[in-house]
């Protein structure tokens, strides 16, 4: 049987063919897809993209580094049930009432198959993977307080995203479905701020990329700036009416695009010898 | 269906599991691949691939599978059995040594590689004893247990500690066997490396009985629950082992410390990596330093905080090309653009709790063979002895900042 579902993109994210290729493998084959990349290039708004293209719900389970696998499947509220049995207000002895389902259960539970974001998985501590193996083998867990197994009525499209900030255990690994978002190309990146600011003007654009290109071209940058921030600046720029042949050679609000203090130093001083030297001896880092 | 294919993967060093393998199969079965080695391609890869950094070595192995592209690795077989049945080592004295090193200079790097490039073309057997063709037992640059001031060995033990790159199948054994003499007594020294958290961070995950039972009481009986942040060891360490070579006759006391390392769970979070002689881009995760199981030395530097601590356990005595320049990776084929010192110099910047443990004895330091480098080392790092009260040492310098 062919899965009806294919993911084609939409028309607000754009994607590689190779990425919905992924997408479209990981679905298929009914394993979680594994997303990593540089920071804004895009990983957690895939997931949304996905959601809106396949006409699902999206249920997003965010990552910190205090989370643990049980919150995503259940939480008994031990301590209600307690100050309820203590007031006297309730009827405790139904543990069903105390019993909340994390992210995942939600997912497990709802009625229509939905997309399951689980965003900087990474984040958490490095057993966290580990203890998802089995949910997510199999589609389902067990409460033992009440005695009930919560089973996916329809198995969600899971998507995880990493910073790749810790290694990930193999055991993991080896369930999922991997790709990594390369940092999109002068000629992609194009397309992608089109999406966000039609009316762009060409000029005005093609130097702010070869500007945001080349400071990603710097080497020792210790946060290079990414798409989001490329978007922050594109705008700023509009709004400050810069001309578009100062962009290169001043590089304004470079606040927007650098957030380290280092970073901000180094770009100062590449721009200041990049600024002596004659145009055509200009290089592009070594 | 591809069963070379899967083999041609884990030769070039990608973890490639059976589970992967199947799932592979499967989706193969259900048509995902297009019928197209392009739809292939990336269906294998983002089935069998787990890390971007093992992308590379797929390419070259679907290369290799493909298109039977040839690797040459088996140039280095066919020079490995022209090693074979060598002459025994033969010892040249200091004088011996410094004529030698007037009357044949110091190559430069470059054309040593083109040198051996051409060798190993035009020669067609074993020679042994001579001053040009790979052999042993001469003053060829090529080979092993000869002398050569800056030859690269190919096979064989270093005799003359000067090779400047090794090209050998670099099995060195693994450091991972169980001790017992002497790891205790390190494990306890270990066991000063810590710190414990502040009350400040963290999740209030343990219950505080006391104020439990005082909130309780004044809620006049009624269940009060106060939380706390449990405290925990907050050290996070970076070991750092230089392996082979000038080290081996040190591995005993290196395992020691390596079991009692491993067994020290207290650590909040142990990184354990090898290298050899120097450090240069890369890092490996065993004993075997082979590139395919290694990480980037700039993703250490850049994904781990600065507040892991760092100890290096090696005897910082090497060739100074070793240290001072660039492309002078002992190994062969591993070139570095920048030098080792460059990359000391960062780890140092970067962790500033960081140690150097040298299981040479510090009276020779001064006069050991490589003392030039080990100076310069033990500019950039606190240096103390691998020995017990060395380690103690170390760990009081690791607890603050120099």
């Amino acid at each position: 049987m062919t899965d009806p579902l294919f993911y084609q993109g939409t028309e607000d994210y754009i994607v590689s063919n190779d990425l919905q290729n992924s997408v479209n493998i990981s679905v298929a084959l009914k394993r979680p897809l594994l997303i990593k990349g540089e920071p804004g290039t895009g990983k957690t708004v895939l997931a949304e993209s996905i959601a809106r293209s396949l006409g699902l719900n999206l249920i997003i389970w965010n990552i910190k580094s205090t989370t643990k696998a049980q919150d995503g499947l259940y939480v008994y509220d031990t301590v209600q049930r307690l100050y309820d049995s203590q007031f006297g207000e309730q009827n405790v002895s139904n543990i069903q009432q105390y019993i909340k389902l994390g992210k995942l259960g939600e997912a497990f539970e709802s009625n229509e198959r939905v997309v399951l974001l689980i965003d900087e998985i990474d984040k958490a501590d490095l057993e966290f993977p580990n203890d998802l193996l089995w949910e997510l083998d199999v589609m389902n867990f067990y409460i033992p307080e009440t005695g009930e197994t919560v089973s996916s009525k329809h198995r969600p499209i899971v998507i995880i995203t990493s910073n790749a900030e810790k290694e990930l255990p193999d055991a993991f690994l080896r369930r999922c479905i991997f790709h990594y978002i390369d940092f999109p190309d002068q000629t992609m990146m194009k397309e992608i701020v089109h999406v966000h600011f039609p009316d762009l003007e060409n000029q005005l654009l093609a130097e702010a990329l070869k500007a945001f290109y080349w400071l990603r071209s710097i080497t020792g940058l210790q946060k290079k700036p990414s798409t989001s921030e490329l978007l922050d600046w594109v705008q700023a720029l509009t709004i400050g009416g810069i001309e578009p042949d100062k962009i290169a050679q001043e590089i304004p609000f470079l606040g927007t695009l650098l957030k380290k203090n280092q970073d901000f130093d180094l770009t100062l001083r590449q721009l200041h010898t990049r600024g002596t030297e004659a145009p055509s001896r200009a290089k592009r880092g070594w | 269906m591809y069963t070379n294919f899967f083999y041609a993967l884990r030769r070039e060093g990608i973890p490639v599991s059976i589970t992967e393998w199947m799932t592979l199969m499967e989706a193969l079965s259900v048509g995902l691949a297009e019928s197209s080695l392009s739809g292939f391609y990336y269906l294998a890869r983002a089935i069998l691939v787990k890390s971007e950094s093992h992308f590379d070595q797929y390419d070259l192995a679907f290369q290799t599978y493909f298109q039977g592209m040839e690797t040459p690795e088996q140039l280095l077989d066919q020079v490995s059995q022209w090693m074979e049945n060598p002459l025994p080592p033969k010892m040249f004295s200091e004088e011996e040594r410094n004529e030698l090193l007037k009357k044949l200079g110091l190559p430069d790097w470059e054309s040593l590689k083109a040198a051996l490039e051409e060798r190993l073309r035009t020669q067609d057997g074993a020679h042994h004893g001579g001053g040009n063709w790979i052999g042993t037992g001469g003053t060829s640059p090529f080979g092993h247990s000869g002398f050569h001031p800056g030859g690269v060995r190919i096979g064989g033990e270093s005799y003359g500690q000067s090779a400047v790159k090794v090209a050998t199948e670099r099995n060195y054994r693994d450091y991972r066997s169980d001790e017992t003499l002497g790891v205790r007594q390190f494990e306890v020294a270990l066991r000063k490396l810590r710190q414990f958290s502040t009350r400040l961070d963290g999740v209030k995950d343990q219950l505080d009985l006391e104020d439990t039972i005082d909130e309780t009481c004044k809620n006049a009986g009624r269940l009060k629950l106060v939380w706390t942040r449990p405290r925990k060891n907050s050290v996070k360490v970076i070991v750092l082992m230089d392996v082979g070579g000038s080290m081996t006759p040190y591995a005993n006391i290196c395992s020691q410390l390596f079991s009692a390392v491993h067994k020290s769970s207290h650590f909040k979070d142990l990184k354990f990596y090898y290298f050899h002689n120097c450090l240069y881009d890369l890092l490996y995760l065993d004993a075997s330093n082979n590139p395919k199981k290694a990480v980037k030395t700039e993703d250490i530097l850049r994904s781990l905080n600065s507040d892991y601590k760092v100890i290096i356990i090696g005897d910082a005595a090497m060739a100074p090309s070793e240290l001072m320049m660039s492309d002078g990776n002992i190994y062969w084929g591993i070139g570095n653009e920048e030098p080792g010192i460059t990359w000391l110099e960062r780890v140092a910047k970067k962790f500033p709790y960081n140690v150097w443990l040298n299981p040479l004895p510090e009276k020779y330091w001064e006069r050991v063979h490589g003392s030039q480098t080990l100076k310069i080392v033990r500019d950039m790092f606190p240096m103390f002895e691998l020995t017990l009260e060395g380690l103690d040492r170390a760990i009081k310098k690791l607890m603050v900042r120099k």
